[in-house]
Order: structure tokens, then sequence, then C-alpha cells
């Protein structure tokens, strides 16, 4: 692995990104719908209901934007590069595979988690300085809170790996796209459940759920990276 | 800066900056190059000529690492053609594709950048600088990708090749949608490159390029038609001819050609002059010359008649397509 490689390709992604429309419309616009969705639940809620959301812990619905951000962004990653034709020049340079997808990897994965931290710190804070006091303290409590900053990263990396493997098999950027929205459904329904109070998070859920994803995280690369064929990659066959 | 070539992992002392023995590669059913074998020796530019299809990037792309060879096996730059190698074959060249495919949203500097560390180069900043300027690119370095025309875009792919510092450099048509001006500064960064000890592997439709640039040229049509120095090819495929022109048609061509030692033939060459196919035109020049003076000719000019490397090349792909569609 080499470092300096994969900083080339993290700085030139973000780069890249800056600079594409489409890309910073996804990054507005999909934390925005999931921002709006709760705080509009919880702004009108009366104080007196602030009890059933005991067990509904509404924030975590606010986990699809580490869950659908990294994986809209990561399905564009090598599809993308490969329908501009910007791939074989990259892969003629002394690359390997796996430093290639590292770099795409942490390209999403920083601005992704940037915006879901963002976004999450905006509506506790909204939430804190506007709510009904009673459903403000109903909503805000410290073992949700802290599942959301730990589960943030962890879907991402799942959500990444998802994206990347989609990625590196499609021929069609959108195709890719789509799937990926369908890769990331598991998570975005143990989300919802929980959100929707049909699974009640309790801790052992929650450690359970969190070495999973750790697990798949650090693993991911070594999953992901077979998939990524350079021949069929620039050729467009099978080696 | 270049590493030792003789320094090849496996202990061998390779002398040939490419070796290549009986590659092929096939897509499917398709084959895109057979049972090409030849040598290029380091600092040598080598010209790999061949029709559309006939898998001169294919080739290169196999040599590149970029795609597995069907069969067949390679030394590239002193390193065996193997999956293992990729990664220390392409540290030791570079490779200028088709298309440019740069990042057209990225500035010509943001885009070297990008490959400078990719190439893990230890001064960036000096190697774009050297690159652009080689490319006479300075002055649109902030300028998007986007934005520059066909020929700009080459030329920043061009310079990208070069910032890895390689030792063997493949080309595959850099001069193609270049105008007179770009192409000739192109040919000169080949000769500076070759002086400095680069191999370099064009491949180029121009073949008046080739023969001006080139060391040696291979024609490939799917296999190896012919390889050699450009003067070699026209040798072994022409006979050498000396065209002559007379004030006013000869009455007697062949009583004055056919008793001259070293003619193998004439014809009237259709514009008033005649070729004569000689053996040695050191001997026959100054013959012919004194036959037609004594026959009374007036003699307008003299001369050998070159066949360029094109007519060498159009010969060798014209018998291809004779035998494809067969005789009759
Ligand atoms: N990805 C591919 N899948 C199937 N066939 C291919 C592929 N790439 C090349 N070929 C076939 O292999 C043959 C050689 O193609 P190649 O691109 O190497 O030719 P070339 O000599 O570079 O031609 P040109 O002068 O037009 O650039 C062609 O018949 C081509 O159709
Ligand atoms: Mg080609």
């Amino acid at each position: 692995m080499s470092a300096t490689r994969v900083r080339a390709i993290v700085l030139k992604e973000l780069r890249e990104y800056r600079r594409n429309g489409s890309i910073v419309a996804t990054m507005a616009i999909l934390p925005l719908i999931f921002l709006i969705e709760p705080l509009i639940q919880i702004f009108s809620l009366p104080a007196a209901s602030a009890g059933t959301l005991l067990h509904k812990a509404p924030l975590l619905y606010m986990l699809g934007i580490p869950t659908l951000l990294p994986a809209a962004l990561a399905a564009y990653s090598v599809v993308s590069e490969r329908q501009q034709g910007t791939l074989e020049p990259v892969l003629t340079t002394p690359i390997r595979r796996e430093e290639f997808l590292l770099g795409k990897a942490l390209a999403v994965l920083a601005p992704g988690l940037a915006l879901s931290y963002l976004v999450f710190g905006a509506a506790i804070a909204s939430i804190a300085l506007f709510a009904q006091s009673a459903v403000a303290s109903a909503v805000l409590r410290a073992p949700e809170l802290v599942a959301q900053l730990v589960f943030t990263p962890l879907l991402a990396g799942l959500s990444i790996w998802v994206g990347v493997a989609i990625s590196a098999r499609s021929n069609d950027t959108r195709v890719a796209q789509q799937l990926s929205v369908l890769g990331s459904l598991p998570a975005v329904v143990v989300t919802a459940l929980i959100a929707f109070g049909v699974i009640r998070p309790t801790l052992g859920l929650a450690l359970g759920l969190g070495a999973g994803l750790l697990f798949v995280d650090v693993q991911g690369w070594r999953f992901v990276s077979p998939m990524f064929d350079r021949e069929r990659l620039i050729t467009g066959t099978k080696s | 800066m270049n590493p030792d070539p003789s320094s090849a992992p496996g202990g061998k002392t390779n002398t040939a900056a490419l070796a290549v023995e009986h590659l092929s590669k096939s897509f499917g059913e398709r084959v895109a190059f057979r049972d090409v074998s030849f040598e290029v020796g380091y600092g040598e530019v080598f010209g790999f000529l061949g029709p559309n299809g006939a898998g001169k990037t294919t080739t290169v792309r196999t040599l590149g690492t970029l795609i597995g060879p069907t069969s067949g096996s390679a030394t590239v730059a002193g390193v065996p053609l193997t999956p293992e190698n990729g990664v220390e074959i392409r540290r030791r060249i570079a490779i200028m594709p088709e298309l440019p495919g740069l990042y057209l949203r990225l500035t010509v500097t943001e885009n070297l950048e990008c490959f400078a560390g990719l190439y893990e180069s230890p001064d960036p900043r000096e190697r774009i600088d050297a690159a652009l300027g080689a490319v006479n690119l300075a002055d649109r370095a902030g300028d998007p990708c986007g934005a520059l025309s066909k020929g700009l875009r080459q030329r920043v792919a061009l310079a990208r090749a070069l910032l890895g510092d390689p030792q063997v450099l493949f080309l595959d048509e850099p001069t193609s949608g270049l105008d007179p001006v770009a192409a000739r500064d192109v040919h000169e960064l080949i000769d500076e490159l070759r002086q400095r000890g680069v191999t370099i592997f064009l491949t180029t439709h121009r073949l008046e390029e080739a023969e001006r640039l080139c060391d040696r040229v291979a024609i490939l049509n799917t296999t190896l038609r012919m390889i050699g120095r450009p003067d070699d090819l026209r040798d072994q495929l022409f006979a050498k001819t000396i065209t002559a022109r007379t004030l006013k048609p000869l009455p007697d061509p062949d009583g004055v050609f056919g008793g001259v030692a070293g003619v193998d033939g004439w014809h009237a060459d259709g514009s008033g002059g005649y070729a004569i196919a000689v053996s040695d035109s050191t001997v026959a020049a100054p013959a012919i010359t004194r036959a037609l003076v004594d026959a009374g000719a007036d003699v307008l000019s003299i001369g050998e008649s070159r066949h360029s490397l094109e007519d060498v090349y159009l010969e060798l792909i014209d018998e291809d397509a004779e035998l494809q569609t067969g005789p009759g």
C-alpha cells in the first residue's frame, strides 16, 4: 500500500466532487430530506405525548444520511471513471487496485461523515432550542446520541463497500446508483424498524449490530477488490 | 534517474527493453493479434504500424499489463510479463493511451498532480513544470481540461506520460489530431527522449513520421508482417529503381536499356519518364546515363527513385487484403 497514491486518488476525488453539480446537489438534498421528516414529527408533538417517543428513538431515522449518501457517491466511483475513459490512464500507473479502491472509499467517507455529523448536530441544536422541553428531553437521551455517533461511520462503511462493489461491476452510472440504494436497504430497514418502534433498541442489539458492521467495514476491501477486474473494466470483457 | 535495467527481478540480465515471444490475444472468438514476436533494444525508437483493427492498441495494453495475453510470453523493461509483476512493470513504463482520458473538471495542473502522486514522484512540482514545458502547455496550466481543444488534451496526456520518468514509453498515436507545428513539437520531443535513452514504442498511422523517427518499424496486421529498419524493408520489398527523364520519348528504349549491365527491366512511368529496375544503382546509374547520351537522347534528369515506407506498407497490406478476398 502506498499512502502517496491513496492520497492522490482522495485529493483528486474531492476536487472532482466540488465541481460536479449533480454530486453537490445530492450532498445537499439527501441530508435535507432526512433532517426535515424527524424535525416535523418532533416539533408537531405536544408536550404531553413526549412519553410515546421513549422507545421510538426518532433521531435514528437520520442514520439514513450516512447510509444513503455514501452509497450514492460510492456507486458513482468506478463506473463514472470507466464511462469517461479516465480509468485506463490511471491503471497504467503503478497503482494497485486496493490503493485505488481505498482512495475511492476514503473520498466518499470524508464528506459522508462530515455531512452526517453536521446535519445531526443541527438537528440536536434546533430540538434543544425550539422543541417543547418535555419532548426535547425525551428525544435527546445520551445512549441514543452515542449510538448515533457510533453507528454513523459504521453504516457509512458498509454502504461504501456495497456501492464500490456495485460500481466496479456495472456498465452504467445510473444503473449503479439505483442498485446501490437497494444495497443499503438492509441498513435502512433496521434503522426504520427501530425508528417506528418495531424493534426495541437495546444495548445488546446495538453491540451485536455494531460488531457485525465493524467486521464488514474492516474486511470490506477483501470482498470488494476481487470484483475489480482490470481487464473487464478496460475492455468490457472478462479476463 | 532510471533504475538499472539489468537489476530485473529474477536475476537475469536483460539487454532488451521489450522481448516478445509468440504473444497472442483474443477476445472470445475475435483474434486481436496472434503469434507476435519481436525485440526492442534499450534506447530504440520502435514504430508499430498497421491498419485499423490490426491489434496495435491491444498489444500496447497487453505489454502495459492492463490486459493479460491469451498465450505467449514477454519481458517488459527487464521484467517478465506476469500478473504478479504488474506493479513492477508499470513502475518502469508509461503509456499515453489512444484517448487522453483526462479529468475534464480538473485543471491541467490538477490532472498532472494526481498522476505525479500515482507515480510517487519525489519532486512533483518540478516534474510537472518540466512535463508542461516539454509539451508547450505552461501557459494553459490553470485551464480546466474540459475547456481544451482536442490537440491540447492530447498534449496533456503526453505530459502525463512523462511524469513517471519511464524507461519505456508507449505512445499510442501521439500525433493523431495534432496540427503540423504541434506534431513537429512531438517529434522533437521524441528525439529528445531518445537522446536521454528512453525506449519509445510508437504506434502511428503517419508513415512519414515513422520513417523519420523510428530506428526500426514493425508492420502488424493481426500477425506481424515485417520488421526491420525502414531502409531494409524497402529493399526487401522493392527492386531499386532509377528514373530517367528525356526531352523526347526514346525511339527504341529496349535497345538503349537492354544493353546496359545491371538493368533488370524497364517501363515507361506514364509521365514521360522511364522507370528502370536495377540491382545496384551505383553501377547502373552511370551506365544508363552513358547509354542515353550515346543514343543521342536529351536527358532532363536521372536519379534513384526511393520507395517510401508508405509504399512498403501499402504493398504489404494490399497483399493481405488480396489474400483475404482470395484470388478470383
Ligand atoms: N474490448 C474488446 N472486445 C472485443 N474485441 C476487441 C476489443 N478491443 C479490441 N478488439 C478487437 O481486436 C482487434 C484489434 O483492436 P485494436 O484496438 O488493438 O486495433 P488497433 O490496431 O489499435 O486499431 P486502430 O488503428 O483503429 O487504433 C480489433 O478487431 C478489435 O475489434
Ligand atoms: Mg488503436
